[in-house]
């Protein structure tokens, strides 16, 4: 590995970028997600940015069980999210679609639209979940980008080989 | 000024060599004291740094045609611009200089704005162009002031070139210009309570909503080079040269980090306000600062 790409594979481990989806979710584990950038969790000490648009983004943060009407943004906003990219699913929603399942206007889970990287099950899970979920989605991210620019990503409606989960 | 010099203070001292990595250095800072005034820890200490090595390599979208070349253009612009007004500060004592070098230096700090509010509209995305609206807005409104307070030393001393008006003894007239200046860095640099432009997660990320890697990485630049060349403007105009040259050079990188400080926790203890009150306090509340510094000058040319 040359020295450049050293320092890029460091520098993606310590700057990941988050930009938060809501798909349906009832805004508890949006809560959480904020949480986790507050004073008592302060992700920024990772180098956690939440930023206001996807083409900034690392790591798309997505939350809720995927409704028909987010099943198109969903993808429209993973496809905005420039390579390379993690994608975390945050709540029991995403995973499983959890409380709505069998509901006809919900179409998740998640990844059947986008393959997901990292789950972090639970209803709202802790802050402290959601923080060990981005920094595991950041080593993935890391090993993504040094990988040849032709394997970065995984296209959209594929799912991934094996997703990660965290243990809450 | 002789071209060796020139190049030097461009390239060298106080130019890129210099400001790129102050410019992280004030990144983090602000960063840094914003979270301490939150009660965080905050990021690590190169943290801009490795932002800046992260998005030089991700991708960037694929544009073609003249609106992908403009995309590109105006980050280069900017950053280039905001450098070369850090390498025009009078920071040495008789570093050289021209007569007029203070209306370049004037026009280069303006020259981020304009490719802000260019971009956003070149991008075509709506929530750019609405951050490019306040952006154009914004510059309107502090600009009146800033400029006044500037022409107010120039005017009172009847030089346009920054290395005299740095050598000058420092006079009462000289504090309330410079108070001017301090009250338009924080809506010059886009930081609360000014930060209507790129207002976060309201408008997305504001005319740069559509930006990605390289390019994106340039505009963080370009934004820490003007926290170098705001700051360093007024450290340069609020103290005169003293002594030899590193000490100079010491007291400018000094003054700058406590005037960055100032900023920092200005901009953790406010929230943004709206437009209409922004121009209201440029044009209504500051704009007597300026008009008392303009005034005062000119009587100090009738004295003198």
């Amino acid at each position: 590995m040359t020295l450049w790409n050293r320092l890029m594979c460091s520098a993606r481990r310590r700057s990941p970028w988050l930009f938060h989806m809501n798909s349906g979710s009832c805004n508890g584990c949006d809560i959480e997600l904020v949480a986790a950038l507050t004073p008592r969790y302060d992700a920024e000490q990772l180098g956690v940015l939440l930023h206001g648009s996807p083409r900034h983004a690392d790591i798309l943060c997505v939350t809720g069980p995927v409704t028909r009407s987010s099943a198109g943004p969903v993808r429209t906003v993973y496809d905005q999210v420039c390579a390379p990219k993690a994608v975390v699913a945050i709540g029991s929603c995403p995973a499983s679609t959890n409380a709505f399942i069998d509901s006809r206007v919900v179409v998740g889970p998640l990844n059947r639209h986008v393959p997901v990287d990292v789950f972090v099950p639970g209803c709202p899970p802790r802050p402290d979940a959601i923080v060990q979920g981005i920094a595991a989605a950041v080593e993935i991210l890391a090993r993504r980008g040094a990988a040849a620019p032709q394997a970065q990503q995984p296209a959209a409606h594929e799912t991934p080989p094996k997703a990660q989960g965290v243990r809450p | 000024m002789n071209l060796l010099i020139a190049l030097a203070r461009l390239l060298i001292f106080p130019g890129v060599l210099f400001a790129v990595p102050f410019a992280w250095l004030y990144l983090w800072i602000e960063r840094k004291a914003v979270a301490a005034m939150q009660g965080r820890i905050g990021p690590p200490f190169p943290q801009p740094f490795w932002d800046f090595v992260k998005l030089l390599g991700k991708s960037t979208p694929p544009r073609s045609g003249i609106d992908g070349l403009l995309m590109r253009a105006w980050p280069l612009i900017a950053a280039s611009s905001a450098a070369g007004a850090v390498g025009l500060l009078p920071v040495l004592p008789s570093s050289g200089g021209f007569q007029g070098d203070l209306i370049l230096l004037l026009a280069l700090m303006e020259l981020p704005a304009i490719c802000v509010i260019a971009a956003g509209f070149t991008s075509r995305s709506i929530f750019a162009e609405i951050g490019s609206a306040r952006e154009a807005v914004l510059t309107v409104s502090y600009n009146i002031v800033f400029l006044l307070a500037i022409v107010s030393i120039a005017a009172s001393q009847h030089t346009f070139r920054l290395e005299s008006l740095a050598q000058l003894p420092a006079t009462p007239l000289r504090y309330l210009a410079v108070i001017g200046i301090l009250l338009c860095i924080p809506a010059k640099l886009h930081i609360n309570p000014f930060s209507l432009p790129n207002a976060e997660q309201e408008i997305y990320a504001g005319p740069l909503t559509e930006y990605a890697g390289p390019e994106l990485a340039l505009w963080e630049l370009a934004h820490g080079l003007e926290w170098v060349a705001a700051t360093g403007l007024a450290a340069t105009l609020a103290v005169p040269h003293v002594g030899a040259g590193w000490l100079a050079a010491l007291f400018f990188v000094g003054l700058s980090m406590a005037i960055v400080l100032l900023l920092s926790v200005l901009a953790a203890a406010t929230a943004r306000i709206a437009i209409d009150t922004t121009v209201r306090f440029y044009w209504q509340c500051t704009l007597i600062f300026a008009v008392l510094a303009v005034s005062s000058a000119l009587l100090w040319r009738v004295r003198s």
